[in-house]
C-alpha cells in the first residue's frame, strides 16, 4: 500500500500542476477542440482520484494490505472503537485528509449544480415574460434589448435561445445563422454540463490557480467546439465577421441599456475571442489521425492508472 | 392557441403598461385581442395566471379592495436590468448558468480583431 499510496502522490503532483499547464499551452487544442476537452476532463477526474486515492491508500496502511481489507478493516475498527497497533498520526491525518477532500468536493458540485438549477429556472421565468417568441423557430426568443447579445439558457425540458434585437440590427442573415448554429451547438453537445463541473471544481478549490487556468481552458474550447459545429452550416469568414462585429459592438448602443457598461473586460476574455477569430481566419485544420488517437488514449490512460493502482493490488 | 406562458407575459405587458393597480376583470378589457387572447378569455383564466405571478413575485396583490386588484412588483426595467446583469456582467456563475455568444472587448481590442479578419 505505502507503493501504491506513493505512486498515486507522484500522479497526483503530476496532475495538479506540470500536465494542465503543458496542456493549457499546446498549441494543438485548437485544432482538436474535442480532444482537448476529453484531456482536461481526464485530468481533472484523474487528478481528484490519485489526490483522494493517495490519501486514503496511504491512511488506511495499518487496517490492512489491500484496499478492500483494509476498507473492512477500517470498518472493524469503528465499530471496536480502537485502532490497529501501529497506527501512526500522519496515518489518521492522511485518511481524515481523504475523507474530507471527498466530500468537499461531491457537496461543491452538488451546491453548484443546486445553484445553477434555481439561477436558471429564475432566468428562464424573466426571458419569458420579457422576452417575444420567434415566430416558426421552437425555442428561440427574441428580446426587446439595444445591445448585440445572443445566449442560450440550457435546460433539463427545454432549452432557450435568447437573440436580443440589437443583434438581429447588427448582423446579416447569414451571420445570424451563424449566430444561432453556434448556441445549437452549445445545448446539443452539451456543454453546459463539463463548464458546471470545471466551474464546481474550481469553487471547491478557489485558492488553486490551476483550477481557473482549467476553466478558462474549458470555456475557450467548448467556443471552439461549437464554432466548428457552426462551420457546417455557414462560411469560416461569415462566422469570424459575426464573432468579431459582436465582441467589438459600439457602446454607444448601449447608452440606454438599464446596464451600466462593465468596468473593464478581463484579458482572458479578449485573448479568448482573438484566438478565436484569428482560428477562423485561418482556416483551423483539423488535427491529423494519429494525434487524435494518440491524445484520446492518452486521456483513456490518465483515468485507468489510478484507478487500477487502486483497485488491483500489484504491489506490495 | 396561447400557451400559459404567453398568457403570463401578456399579462404582465397590461400590468407594465397601466403603472396602477389593475383588478382581473380591468385586466381582462385591456388585454390586447390578438392572437386569440383577449375578451373571450374566462376571468378564472385570468386570476389562475394572477395567482401564479403572484406566487412566482411578479405581480402584488391587494386584498383589502373588492374585488382585489394587482399590480407588477416590478418596473419591466429593473427585470431587464437584473436579467442582462446575470448576461453581461461578470458574476463568477454565470458562465455555468448560460451560454453567451461571445464578451465584449475595448476598442483597442477591436481593431484587433478587425486586423484578424483582414478588414481595414
Amino acid at each position: 500500500m505505502l507503493l501504491t499510496a506513493t505512486l498515486l502522490a507522484a500522479l497526483a503532483v503530476a496532475l495538479a500542476w506540470p500536465v494542465p499547464i503543458a496542456l493549457a499551452r499546446a498549441s494543438w487544442a485548437a485544432s482538436a477542440p474535442g480532444v482537448a476537452l476529453l484531456l482536461w476532463q481526464a485530468i481533472a477526474l484523474a487528478g481528484g482520484l490519485s489526490m483522494i486515492g493517495a490519501l486514503l491508500t496511504y491512511g488506511l496502511i495499518p487496517f490492512g494490505g489491500h484496499l478492500v481489507s483494509a476498507l473492512v478493516g477500517l470498518f472493524s475498527a469503528i465499530s471496536n472503537g480502537s485502532l490497529p497497533h501501529g497506527t501512526n498520526f500522519f496515518e489518521m491525518f492522511a485518511l481524515s485528509g481523504a475523507v474530507l477532500l471527498g466530500v468537499h468536493l461531491l457537496l461543491n458540485l452538488a451546491l453548484t449544480l443546486v445553484r445553477a438549477g434555481r439561477q436558471r429556472s429564475r432566468h428562464r421565468q424573466l426571458v419569458g415574460l420579457l422576452s417575444a417568441p420567434m415566430p416558426e423557430r421552437p425555442g428561440m426568443r427574441i428580446l426587446d434589448y439595444a445591445a448585440p447579445v445572443a445566449y442560450c439558457l440550457p435546460g433539463a425540458s427545454r432549452s432557450v435561445t435568447v437573440l436580443s434585437a440589437g443583434l438581429i440590427d447588427l448582423l446579416d442573415d447569414d451571420q445570424l445563422m451563424a449566430v444561432i448554429a453556434h448556441e445549437r451547438a452549445h445545448l446539443s453537445q452539451r456543454h453546459h454540463v463539463v463548464l458546471l463541473a470545471f466551474r464546481a471544481w474550481r469553487s471547491a478549490l478557489p485558492w488553486f490557480p490551476i483550477a481557473s487556468l482549467a476553466q478558462d481552458a474549458v470555456g475557450l474550447l467548448v467556443e471552439m467546439l461549437a464554432d466548428d459545429t457552426a462551420r457546417h452550416a455557414v462560411r469560416d469568414d461569415v462566422l469570424a465577421a459575426a464573432v468579431a462585429l459582436v465582441a467589438s459592438a459600439d457602446d454607444g448602443q448601449q447608452e440606454h441599456s438599464p446596464v451600466a457598461r462593465r468596468d473593464g473586460v478581463p484579458a482572458a476574455n479578449a485573448a479568448s475571442i482573438a484566438r478565436r477569430v484569428q482560428r477562423l481566419a485561418n482556416g483551423a485544420r483539423p488535427l491529423a489521425l494519429p494525434a487524435r488517437i494518440a491524445a484520446g488514449a492518452g486521456a483513456i490512460a490518465l483515468v485507468a492508472v489510478p484507478t487500477i493502482l487502486l483497485v488491483f493490488p500489484a504491489f506490495d | 392557441m396561447a400557451t400559459l406562458g404567453e398568457l403570463e407575459r401578456s399579462i404582465m405587458d397590461v400590468l407594465w403598461e397601466a403603472q396602477a393597480a389593475l383588478s382581473a376583470g380591468e385586466l381582462r378589457e385591456a388585454l390586447p385581442r390578438v392572437d386569440g387572447v383577449g375578451k373571450e378569455l374566462a376571468v378564472t383564466t385570468v386570476l389562475t395566471v394572477l395567482s401564479r405571478l403572484e406566487n412566482k413575485g411578479f405581480v402584488t396583490r391587494d386584498r383589502d379592495v373588492r374585488p382585489h386588484v394587482y399590480r407588477a412588483s416590478t418596473t419591466r426595467a429593473e427585470h431587464m436590468a437584473e436579467l442582462m446583469h446575470e448576461v453581461l456582467g461578470s458574476a463568477p456563475d454565470r458562465d455555468a448558468v448560460l451560454a453567451r455568444f461571445v464578451g465584449q472587448v475595448s476598442p483597442g481590442e477591436a481593431e484587433q480583431l478587425r486586423k484578424l479578419l483582414g478588414t481595414n
